[in-house]
């Protein structure tokens, strides 16, 4: 099936990588990934800092790009596929764009709900999705794989429900997962958050990664490379030897 | 401890401050932590706590909707059982309304009970500059009065110390030392504060929810001196703010059920005082007198409007127990009565005026998990994010305003945008190698802490 792909700004500008990893795992599953040519950001920093008129600028040239079919939009990142699913309708309520804004909305999912949908869902429900799939008997490794620590970003867990799709794709990729300690509290990244108070944002990565540790496991991963850039950022500053992938690289190197 | 210097103007750097005091940080986490665990398990239990949450949601917003009605038929009925009601516009109307009291009934000793809406309008500064005697009876409250602090959570106030600290300062009280272990810490606030209510004139309490159908107050506690102050005093006051309206005993009913277990993780309080007016012939106890002081505080100001939804708080406090901001920071990094999710969307609408409270919105990864635990379903998270949207153009620098106009320039145009992908590709592998990077703007922010991407 022919879908429409958005790897997210931040994977365009750091991790392109991630991108071709996604669309390499999209086509191995029998589905046609067309990137969205044109496309740059779904607006997200600028409506979380309160610029709603800036972020429509930003948004209007994306949503453009995404055009107007009923081809599900399968994106990169689980707060960019938040930001379009949820708050676009809002963002562009009372403009020329609303109805093409719902459209898109209705047919935006994050990348690891899709993979685990079959598509046959743009919008799967629920599933806070904790239940780790521990594989070997050790609990630690499973068909010599080593254990994957899932890292549930606050978008994707609470809005989206993929803190249960995130586990699914990796299991179905043969990983183990496992979850830290208050894995549902947040790394600290925020989008401006970070920069605006960034302390707090360090103090809150440092427990993060301080339960990261104590599982003894190496590898993380999420499905918000947002998240994953904050995090390593402070583990290499502090010299972690933990290792940080998104989840399409895990996916594709696995597969 | 270092010699006190001047409480810092932004969040930011009163977080900064916080983020040094260890030990208070890790008496937040533990406090935090273990009403957390215990709510989850309360709610849990409960086979139908999504059900409870819609009502009590519902129960809130229709109480808003008819609030003049509700507050004339609770203030008849509380008149017509011979309570008194006052209604105060802003702080210094409450604390005039109660000074008056105050003096005419002769209590030179104040007993107080726990109330957010006292340490909203400061009382206890003008009742001692007036020359009364103001004793807080609330464990934790007295704990942060010996400590000249103002609480720094909405249900337990003294969270961020631990049991040593408690004992230096009830050993300072008591001018002998007192052990630090909790029974004995309990023990001699227990007798320290028996007198007080002996000595009390006047008791002065909060009001968790007023009910219309009766003329009511209801006011829940664990330790039982929210009664002692309610009833053994001559004269009792009862200050609440506007909005701690619901209709009968039905929805009381409800919002009692979810209260207790959202704060603490109980099912119920271990005191759960009903007050219908004051004592009447044949009683054997409670006050001469009961006043009930109603404050408005900016609180009609909201109703109405987008973030009408935040008075639909109870004060369970779960929002700051969830909140991964409050757990680094404590609750005084706010300087706001009120602290955490709900204190950073209330206190801008209560101090309109207050530049400083419109900081708080930022005070947020909004990671929505405030919204999730909410027992009334406030959407504390969207909130804060449009008091952002209400306040970032008047507020934020020029520099800030011209730095998001000047992207969403660049990111509105493929080639711009573009453009900046090729120069990020090329110039990152060159900045990490740098050794050296100017400290300035968000790069030196990020890079406090964290390596570049």
């Amino acid at each position: 099936m022919a879908v429409r792909f958005f790897a997210s700004c931040l994977v365009e500008l750091l991790r392109p990588d991630v991108a071709a990893a996604a669309q390499r795992v999209l086509r191995r599953a029998g589905h046609d990934p067309r990137p969205v040519a044109g496309a740059t950001c779904c607006g997200q920093p600028a409506y979380n800092a309160g610029y709603g008129a800036e972020a429509r600028r930003v948004a209007r040239r994306t949503l453009r790009a995404l055009g107007d079919d009923d081809r599900p939009c399968v994106v990169a990142s689980g707060s960019c596929a938040t930001m379009i699913a949820h708050h676009w309708p809002e963002l562009f309520e009372g403009t020329r764009e609303e109805t093409a804004a719902r459209r898109a909305a209705g047919r935006t999912v994050e990348l690891t709900a899709f993979m685990t949908t079959g598509g046959s869902d743009a919008a799967p429900g629920g599933g806070t999705g904790h239940d780790d799939h521990a594989g070997g008997p050790d609990g630690s490794r499973a068909g010599g794989r080593a254990a994957v620590i899932v890292h549930d970003s606050c978008h994707a867990l609470r809005e989206l429900g993929a803190g249960a799709t995130v586990r699914r794709a990796l299991a179905d990729a043969g990983h183990p997962t496992r979850s830290a300690e208050g894995a549902e509290r947040c790394c600290g990244f925020g989008g401006s958050f970070s920069v605006k108070l960034p302390a707090v944002s360090v103090a809150m990565a440092d427990e993060k990664l301080d339960s990261f540790v104590a599982t003894g496991c190496e590898q993380v991963t999420s499905c918000d490379l947002s998240c994953l850039l904050h995090l390593q950022g402070r583990a290499r500053r502090r010299g972690l030897g933990l290792r940080f992938d998104h989840v399409a690289t895990l996916l594709d190197r696995e597969t | 401890m270092s010699a006190p210097t001047a409480t810092p103007v932004s969040f930011s750097g009163r977080a900064g401050r916080a983020l040094g005091d260890e030990r208070m940080r890790a008496a937040i986490a533990r406090g935090t932590g273990l009403m957390l665990q215990r709510r989850h398990e309360a709610i849990a239990a409960l086979a139908n706590a999504d059900e409870l949450r819609d009502a009590a949601a519902a129960i809130r917003a229709e109480a808003l909707r008819r609030l003049p009605e509700l507050l004339e038929q609770w203030s008849d009925n509380l008149t017509a059982r011979g309570g008194q009601v006052h209604w105060a516009g802003d702080a210094d109307e409450a604390t005039a309304i109660i000074a008056g009291i105050v003096n005419r009934r002769g209590g030179r000793v104040i007993a107080k009970g726990k109330s957010m809406i006292s340490e909203e309008i400061h009382l206890n500064a003008v009742l001692e500059h007036a020359g009364a005697e103001v004793i807080e009876t609330d464990l934790g409250e007295f704990i942060q009065q010996l400590a000249g602090e103002p609480p720094s959570h909405i249900v337990a106030p003294a969270m961020h110390k631990d049991r040593f600290e408690v004992a230096d300062l009830l050993s300072a009280d008591r001018g002998a030392p007192v052990s630090p272990e909790i029974d004995a810490e309990a023990a001699y606030a227990r007798r320290r504060l028996r007198q007080a209510f002996l000595d009390a004139g006047v008791g002065i309490t909060g009001v968790n929810f007023a009910v219309a159908a009766t003329g009511s107050v209801c006011l829940v506690e664990n330790e039982g001196n929210g009664r002692m102050c309610s009833s053994l005093p001559p004269t009792h006051i009862a200050l609440m703010g506007l909005e701690r309206i619901v209709a009968d005993f039905a929805d009381l009913d409800v919002m009692l059920n979810l209260l207790a277990r959202s704060a603490t993780g109980q099912a119920i309080t271990v005191y759960t005082n009903v007050i219908t007016g004051p004592r009447r012939p044949g009683e054997i106890d409670g006050p001469e007198e009961l006043h009930v002081v109603v404050l408005d505080g900016g609180r009609s100001a909201a109703l109405g409007t987008e973030f009408s939804p935040a008075l639909h708080c109870i004060r369970c406090g779960a929002c700051l127990n969830v909140c991964p901001v409050y757990r680094q920071v404590g609750g005084h990094a706010y300087d706001s009565v009120y602290s955490g999710p709900i204190g950073a969307v209330l206190t801008p609408l209560l101090k309109p005026d207050d530049p400083a409270a419109r900081d708080l919105p930022e005070a947020s990864s909004l990671c929505g998990a405030c919204t999730e635990i909410c027992p009334v379903r406030i959407p504390l998270h969207d909130l804060l994010l449009q008091l952002r949207h209400r306040d970032a153009r008047g507020d934020a620098s020029a520099l800030r305003r011209a730095g998001f106009w000047l992207w969403s320039q660049a990111w509105s145009r493929r080639w711009t945008f573009g453009a900046m992908v090729l120069g990020a590709r090329l110039a990152l592998p060159l900045l990490r190698r740098l050794r050296w990077l100017p400290d300035i703007g968000w790069l030196g922010a990020w890079r406090r802490g964290r390596e570049l991407p």
